[in-house]
């Protein structure tokens, strides 16, 4: 006797995942579901869902690595369950981290013998990376202080406006004020002399970065070096100079050799660089290095038992994976000081062609400049009928995403696009979004104009502007904003 | 014409790696080489110098998960290009963290409403979790007292001597006096009853353990809450409780669902938990999630600007990958309740075969409890001849690889050896590490008793002697005892 199932009931293996009840059913978003799915099913779902993300070759926002060779993929993939800090059970893996941290501050001009190992650490980015030299600044400094008699309860620093938000994490969380140098209209990054200016006797350090965020500029880290020897001079303090490198530890060195910014610099006592930026490793991987032992209060590091041999370490995580310093490796040993000079020199061509690309479409101030971080910051001539936000938001629809900022104090009347210039972004890529802004900027042209209130941004702002009054109406979350276009009558065709 | 050309002068790309001379060179060490090589000669020189690292599915000493589906490799593979704080480009990857706190925050019992939004973030793991967790209650306290104009500048937390070494680093790199319960033999967790008289006025939180790293013993949390509320109503403080469940955060739930040491508490304000642990994750994930928003000051948290909404963040790390994110919601979904529970109870079985193995072979004192964290914890009945560190150095020869550790204050005299146990530690691995335990006694015990000198990590109780004089004596042992072996049989090649 044959009985029929329902096509819910036969043996789920069977269905194809899109065939099964899986794909019918809502996935829980706030509580854990009660039963377990098949696996199938379950890499299915994410994988689908996860399509609507961006695609992160195309985000040209980032500095952060997106591709790397297969080869590389495939060590990754072997070493993805090793935890990192069991030292004791990896201990290739932690000789790797060490050649490195050598490597990386041999790079920097670190002050070392010949066979003597620098002092450094890999970290999981430049955040934690600029969190532990700026421990070891606050710490050296209030040792001093303490020593010397003086309060040793109001430490600050002194950067640009320009630095990044870690900067202003590690002021908020450590409790260090920051001492911001402003910004001005034609100069976005920190001038040193006003710096210098700022330097009092609870300054702990003085933060230079090369590779600003915003237009990829170096700061002048030898003009300050030279600057704070003087002050320190008169003043008997020793401030001493933390260089930002993120972006561009791995550019000056192979495309500015010349270019004095390291520890060629008497007062630059630690650097930080991103190895998952221009180190061309992915996502979660930085390095931190210091002049010498002195410049490291031995009081922050912890001592680990490592084979019977102590392993000191600083750091403020603690388990995670090895991948990325297995990956670093591989980057430094596969491409050598030639290999990371072709790239970084690619990426400057390439940069080139988009900007010469951009500068004859006549319709952009180019504010980044040819040296520095190869990306290009630009701003619109004319942004009364359409801002660079809306050229942010249209540019995503043919897959590009391009980020639009307003700079910092005193200049954030400014705001420019910024396209960075990675490995994996070739020329043809560079003529293909010449032309995709292009026909953008034709869109926009014949559209009317929208309100400058940064709609992106979702700020509320609601204005007369000239011919049109838009109020935007924002409801909850949930809700989209409502606009409600109000358009005066003009003597211009309009069109749909 | 045809000119001979030398090995090494031929295009490089027809050799194959170990034929080039790629793997006659010396690897730099220190200096970034002036070259490049190939690719293939890169992997191929780094894979094989990683064989010599230790197999970390034998690798007993850790809690972190070393085995995840081939399905979830894929999506971990896939997404290893995404950066995770990209938060504007990778919206859909971002709520799936949002999700994940959600789950979390339920799975702990926050008292929310149905679709209301938890507080919580992912982390790179437990201990940048920690660090936000004591950064809030550092902040909440010196604006209390601050507010009561009383001073604020020696802030203190208090914990048991068993805590990992992360409230340490908190306590060293925030500037949080530590105030640690010492243990004793025998008991080798936090003391509620001697914790909460340590509290005082400059008490920021007291932090609980749920899954200590030693014994896998879970804290009373429901007994230092009772205390504390009664220390408060007297004190007129408000001292609160973090819970560092890092291991047992994902067990608890399953295995003991009526043990109350969550937000059921009226005094539990914070939680942590590592999703790289029992949430089943490789490496590099963490979470931590608040009662309610009052508990975390806002001006800690930094407000991004996320698809025209806000995204509010509070984490030390920016730039990290995505991957694991992903991969533990695939879990939290793949697995749900059921799956979970199925696996702690396995990991609980398993852990009850290898207990009871050591057991009979007569040798050991079983340290740890059975309700816990998966784990034995256990040390020699008699390590007068040989000692705990020797069988896990002999037990490595194996490939297993077991630490041995000495208590913290004030049981340092006791050593014991830890086998965690975890998702992929199988009935028959069980069984066969067992088999090797025994196998390491035996020969332990045909050999003569080295010096109490505790080499394997340089602990000396009495004169330290240098490394070259002690292998010096040991050598001098073995050459005896083979002399004499050799004296009474036949010999045998």
């Amino acid at each position: 006797m044959v009985l029929s199932h329902a096509a819910s009931d036969s043996d789920i293996s069977v269905h194809s995942t899109f065939a099964s009840r899986y794909v019918r059913t809502s996935l829980p978003r706030f509580r854990m579901p009660e039963n377990s799915i098949p696996k199938e099913a379950a890499y299915q779902i994410i994988n689908d869902e996860l399509m609507l993300d961006g695609n992160p070759r195309l985000n040209l926002a980032s500095f952060v690595t997106t591709w790397m060779e297969p080869e590389c993929d495939k060590l990754i993939m072997s070493s993805i369950n090793k935890n990192y800090v069991d030292m004791d059970e990896y201990p290739v893996t932690t000789e790797l981290q060490n050649r490195c941290v050598n490597m990386i501050a041999h790079l920097f001009n670190a002050p070392l013998g010949e066979t003597e190992t620098a002092v450094g650490v890999g970290t999981v980015g430049s955040s934690e990376a600029i969190m532990l030299a700026g421990l070891a600044f606050k710490r050296k400094w209030q040792n001093k202080r303490r020593a010397e008699g003086k309060p040793f309860d109001k430490p600050n620093i002194v950067t640009g406006a320009n630095v990044q938000v870690c900067w202003e994490k590690f002021a908020r969380y450590f409790e260090v004020e920051l001492k911001e140098v402003k910004l001005r209209e034609g100069y976005y990054v920190m001038d040193p002399e006003q710096a210098v200016e700022m330097v009092d006797e609870n300054t702990i350090c003085v933060a230079a970065i090369l590779g600003s965020t915003l237009n990829g500029e170096f700061e002048d880290v030898k003009l300050l070096n030279d600057l704070l020897v003087l002050k320190n001079k008169e003043t008997g303090l020793d401030v001493p100079i933390h260089v930002d490198a993120a972006s561009g530890g791995f550019i000056a060195p192979f495309i500015y050799p010349e270019l004095e910014w390291d520890f060629r610099l008497p007062q630059v006592k630690s650097i930080n660089v991103s190895g998952h930026k221009y180190g061309l490793v992915y996502a979660g991987i930085g390095w931190v290095v210091w002049r010498n032992k002195e410049d490291l209060p031995d009081e922050l590091i912890f001592h680990i038992n490592y084979l019977g041999a102590d392993q000191p370490t600083f750091t403020l995580n603690f388990s995670k994976g090895s991948s990325q310093v297995i990956a670093q490796y591989y980057q430094l040993i596969r491409l050598g000081h030639e290999g990371y000079r072709n790239v970084m020199e690619n990426c400057r061509e390439n940069m080139i062609v988009l900007r010469e690309g951009l500068e004859k479409t006549g319709r952009f101030n180019i504010v980044s400049k040819d040296e520095g971080i190869p990306l290009v910051a630009f701003s619109l001539k004319d942004n009364s009928s359409h801002t660079e936000f809306e050229i942010s938001e249209m540019l995503r629809r043919y897959g590009w995403i391009v980020p639009a900022y307003t700079m910092p104090a005193n200049a954030e009347h400014i705001t420019v696009l910024r396209v960075v210039i990675r490995e994996d972004f070739s020329r043809t890529l560079a003529e293909r979004l010449v032309m995709d802004i292009e026909k953008v900027m034709h869109e926009l042209d014949e559209l009317p104009s929208r309100v400058i209130h940064k709609i992106s941004l979702g700020e509320l702002k609601s204005e007369d502007n000239g011919d049109n009054m838009v109020v935007t109406v924002k409801k909850s979350d949930i809700e989209k904003p409502k606009e409600i276009n109000v358009k005066k009558k003009t003597d211009k065709p309009i069109f749909c």
